[in-house]
């Protein structure tokens, strides 16, 4: 086997687990406190792509357009709370689905609108462009390092921020009991809205780290909204530290299934035959994993406490 | 007949209506409609099936659209196979066996997915099937023997007996009576023991459960039920479009299906037909307007959503609900 190849899957592996994190945290944080399923969720994911890559063209550097494109879509973020989801938090799971189904179709398009079919091509500066060799024979593209540092630096502030800190601990009281925390005086209303905002602009930045490779386009969010909900059902729905193992783990066997599942059936069939069979098993691998974990766990690995 | 009531006689009165009026239309050479018709009847099949176990079961499923490709593909694949060579086991035109294909397929589906879906409940379930659902999608789109993402057209339809699938006419005359019988069927096995089970098991489960009823057998039944219903109506969509993509499996056409049944009103013999009706023909209309008809088609899912309780048949209730 060749390990530099595995050494440079395995971080394409965690660069895309921590980008799915990121979608997954904000889509649990939101499920966690509010209660609230929300499928546009992808398309914040995709909005924040967007902005940033136009705000990248109009500042001329990809970094300042990062810096401006979070809060504003924090701003559409909180938008959206108060327009449509705080109509929905009363029904059931099931208008939440569809009410923001049609969401999805009302930004789909309005980002169609906006910025047109084709998609946009985001420019990197020349000291973010390069690729450094780690050791002999791993090229790693400068950014994919930049990603990977940028979750894991969010993945920690995540953590501080729910577990040590009065907006945190705010977050998991409303979670296992939100009239207790009204009761107390506390602003319910605006709690929720922050957390929206906050679960908006994490979905954002994916979108705007994702950018620089895919370039933003249209039918990102509905792509990565499905794996974000997969993460967070195996990761068990409302739970932080559920979401980033899931999320690791999806990245990793997503990718290194991807580019090493034909190898390993040959071993087992002949080629042509692992040829057809490995992108079919591959493509179906997460959701594999997440039945074989449900079938043992139906609450996911980290199942929260109180509900 | 004096006996019916408001909800009733709605549902007589657009049965009828779909009984006359796409004939009429293809009669009166404007086959366009007829087809416009079709496309409504077997999704409406595909609703009614979805109505059983979300609106009566209480099951929301987010995947169903996988039971309409299979049942699509059971056609495409034998047929592709009888036309081009290869997998003599299935390569045929006779549209028997594509029949037993696409609903054992489905069966066999909804059994495993079931199994695993219905040990969770609540919102795990709805994105447990969505997911189960998009494995199907992604399973169909790496296939490169089939086209994988670009789809796979039809030559030949399936050859049944007695009915030719090339006649429009005969090919909806087949799909509304499947619809009458896909809805007498749900009205059967609602109205009996089963289905009391089903619906006391939707109302509560630990009373179904305390009273003795294994509900996870009945729900697992009806589950499977429902997709070897939806995997008829692929059956009938793959011959009526004669061409098949993993696209008709996608999430987004699982999302319209459930808002087809809750726009016309969920637990409600007529209200998936009215639905999918009303979806189809907004969609037809708004389309001929602009490219950009998702816009105005997503407000109105949500203000669906957020303003009209019951669907479009809560409507003719009157008081009460």
């Amino acid at each position: 086997m060749d390990y530099t190849l595995l050494f440079v899957q395995v971080l394409n592996g965690l660069q895309l687990g921590l980008l799915l994190f990121l979608v997954a945290s904000g889509l649990t944080l939101v499920f966690g406190i509010l209660d609230f399923v929300n499928l546009a969720h992808g398309s914040i994911y995709m909005i924040g792509a967007f902005i940033c890559a136009s705000l990248t063209f109009v500042l001329g550097n990809f970094l300042w357009a990062v810096l401006v494109a979070l809060p504003l879509t924090g701003i559409v973020g909180y938008a959206l709370e108060r327009i449509v989801a705080r109509n929905l938090y009363d029904k059931d799971h099931l208008d939440h689905v569809l009410g923001t189904f049609g969401l999805v179709l009302v930004l789909d398009t309005s980002a169609h609108i906006l910025w047109g079919p084709a998609g946009i091509t985001v420019p990197l500066p020349l000291w973010l462009d390069g690729q450094v060799e780690l050791f002999t024979g791993a090229v790693i593209p400068v950014f994919r390092l930049l990603i990977i540092g940028t979750g894991l630096t969010v993945a920690t502030g995540l953590f501080w921020l729910v577990n040590y800190t009065r907006l945190g601990m705010l977050i998991r009281a409303g979670a296992s009991n939100r009239t207790m925390v009204s009761a107390l005086g506390i602003d319910i209303q605006t709690l929720f809205a922050l957390v929206f905002a906050l679960g908006a602009m994490l979905s954002g930045l994916a979108g705007m780290l994702i950018a620089p490779i895919t370039g933003a386009n249209i039918g990102m969010g509905g792509q990565i909204i499905i794996t974000a909900f997969v993460v967070i059902i195996i990761g068990g729905i409302g739970s932080m530290k559920g979401a980033f193992i899931a999320a690791i783990i999806i990245g990793l066997i997503d990718t290194l299934g991807r580019s090493f599942l034909d190898t390993l059936f040959t071993l087992i069939m002949n080629e042509n035959a692992a040829e057809t069979a490995a992108p079919a098993v591959s493509a179906m691998m997460i959701y594999i994993l997440m039945a074989v974990i449900l079938a043992v766990k139906p609450q996911g690995l980290f199942p929260p406490k109180v509900r | 007949m004096n006996n019916l009531t408001k909800v009733g006689w709605v549902t007589v009165m657009g049965m009828i209506a779909l009984a006359i009026l796409p004939p009429y239309f293809l009669l009166t050479g404007q086959a366009f409609y007829m087809d416009l018709a079709t496309r409504l009847v077997i999704l409406g099949i595909a609703a009614v099936s979805l109505n059983l176990i979300l609106g009566f079961g209480g099951m929301v499923s987010f995947g169903h659209a996988a039971f309409i490709g299979l049942g699509a593909y059971a056609v495409g694949i034998p047929s592709y196979h009888a036309t081009w060579g290869g997998f003599d086991l299935i390569a045929s035109y006779n549209g028997l066996l594509h029949l037993v294909l696409a609903l054992g397929v489905s069966a066999l589906f909804a059994l495993i997915t079931g199994a695993i879906s219905l040990r969770t409940k609540g919102v795990y379930f709805i994105m447990i099937t969505m997911a189960f659902g998009q494995m199907a999608f992604f399973l169909f789109q790496s296939l490169d023997v089939y086209n994988g993402d670009d789809g796979l057209t039809i030559d030949v339809r399936s050859e049944l007996p007695f009915i030719n699938l090339d006649s429009p006419m005969q090919l909806y005359g087949l799909s509304y009576i499947s619809l009458v019988i896909a809805m007498l069927l749900v009205k059967t096995i609602v109205n009996s023991r089963f289905g009391m089970v089903l619906q006391g098991a939707k109302g509560n489960n630990e009373r179904m459960v305390t009273l003795g009823y294994n509900t996870y057998l009945y729900r697992l039944a009806a589950y499977v039920i429902s997709g070897v219903m939806c995997g008829y109506a692929g059956f009938l969509l793959g011959n009526f479009t004669t061409f098949i993509s993993p696209d008709m499996m996608h999430w987004t056409r699982s999302g319209e299906l459930m808002f087809m049944v809750i726009l016309g009103g969920a637990a409600t013999a007529f209200g998936p037909v009215l639905g999918s009706s009303v979806f189809i023909l907004v969609e037809e209309i708004l389309s001929s307007f602009t490219i950009f008809w998702h816009l105005p088609f997503g407000l109105m899912l949500i203000g669906v959503v957020l303003f009209i309780r019951g669907g479009l048949m809560g409507l003719f209730k009157g008081k009460g609900k």
